[in-house]
């Protein structure tokens, strides 16, 4: 597979994802940079971690009127895949690409620490190599991971099976104490509709090699890696199911 | 007035927008809550609630519609709607 990589001025993980995709995982990645106006090509395209233009006004929100987001909007319109992991999933929000909005976390520190997350939906492209319910042992490292969305938005998405990933303890249960950052209903990754647009808060990347601690991450690169080997949707979904992102 | 080529031109007014951006009510404050933290740990006494916000002083030509357009410039990008509210004052 042969992935785009964004970089904005002020990423930090965009190399970390590179070199699990072609040096741990064998397969072709491109730094793709901002200013870049054409994304068609690629397999998938990752917004990576960091602070997109220093995360000024709001984290993400700079980053969502760049020239590389207007282009990414069409791709995931025309059922390009998309990953945003941490500041990543910020832009995507910003970018309205997925619903909800982040606010600080509700302890006021950066967390940067090692978490569980749950499996929600494995009918997606980053998440098909999962099992469901499946317990993930990811990083975090932010400041602003308290996912939030309005009660009819929080409604919307669980009824259109958005929650992609929500923070849970060792053993796959939700509560309080496994929450790192305040997010409603404990949601760690959201999903667009249809699957082909899904954001993150905890870090794949750098989770992908023993080495590291863990090769949890690796999954999701995996997921990705098999859904485009097997052609994108399984037989039965109708194509047109395949395109549109949207944020509600 | 007239330019260099003698063309009639406008001469447009600028305003300066004064624009604070706040959490809504009910959206966690947890800036606001350190701030507080630490004006107790200062030593004031009496302080009952903190939030903090972003403040923004925006100059812009007065095409006749400024009010619409600061509207849509904080509607747009300067406030994240979901999460915040916003206020301002044409000068």
């Amino acid at each position: 597979m042969d992935i785009g990589v964004v970089v904005f001025p002020g990423s930090n993980c965009d190399a970390d994802t590179c070199h699990v995709i072609r040096d741990v995982l064998g397969h072709r990645a491109q730094y793709v940079w901002h200013e870049e106006r054409q994304l068609a090509g690629f397999d998938a395209v990752i917004l990576p971690g960091g602070f997109a233009y220093g995360d000024y006004l709001r984290a993400g929100a700079i980053a969502a009127t760049s020239p590389v987001v207007r282009a990414l909007r069409e791709y995931a319109v025309a059922g390009g895949l998309v990953l945003g992991i941490c500041n990543g999933f910020q832009v995507l929000l910003e970018a309205g690409l997925l619903p909800g909005a982040m606010c600080p976390n509700t302890s006021g520190q950066f967390r940067c620490e090692f978490v569980h997350i749950r499996v929600e939906r494995i009918d997606t492209p980053f998440t098909c190599a999962m099992t469901s319910g499946q317990v993930l042992r990811l990083p975090i490292a932010h400041a602003e991971g308290n996912y939030y969305a309005d009660p009819p938005t929080h409604q919307a998405i669980i009824a259109r099976r958005q929650i992609a990933f929500r923070y849970c303890d060792p053993r796959g249960t939700v509560a309080p104490r496994a929450n790192p950052n305040g997010s409603l209903d404990a949601i760690a990754g959201v999903a667009s509709r249809v699957g082909t647009v899904v954001g993150l808060m905890p870090h794949p990347e750098r989770a992908s090699e023993t080495v590291l601690g863990s090769e949890d991450g690796r999954l999701v690169f995996e997921s990705l890696d098999r859904w485009i080997t097997a052609g994108g949707f399984p037989a039965g979904v109708p194509v047109s199911a395949g395109a549109g992102a949207e944020a509600g | 007035m007239r330019s260099e080529q003698g063309e009639r031109v406008r001469t447009m007014q600028v305003r300066t927008v004064r624009i604070v951006v706040s959490l809504k009510p009910g959206v966690l404050d947890a800036p606001g809550q350190a701030i507080r933290q630490g004006l107790d740990a200062l030593g004031h006494p009496g302080v009952q609630h903190v939030r903090a916000g972003k403040y923004f002083e925006v100059e812009l030509d007065d095409d006749g519609r400024v009010e619409e357009r600061v509207r849509e410039i904080c509607d747009g990008f300067l406030a994240n709607t979901l999460i915040e509210d916003y206020r301002y004052e044409i000068l």
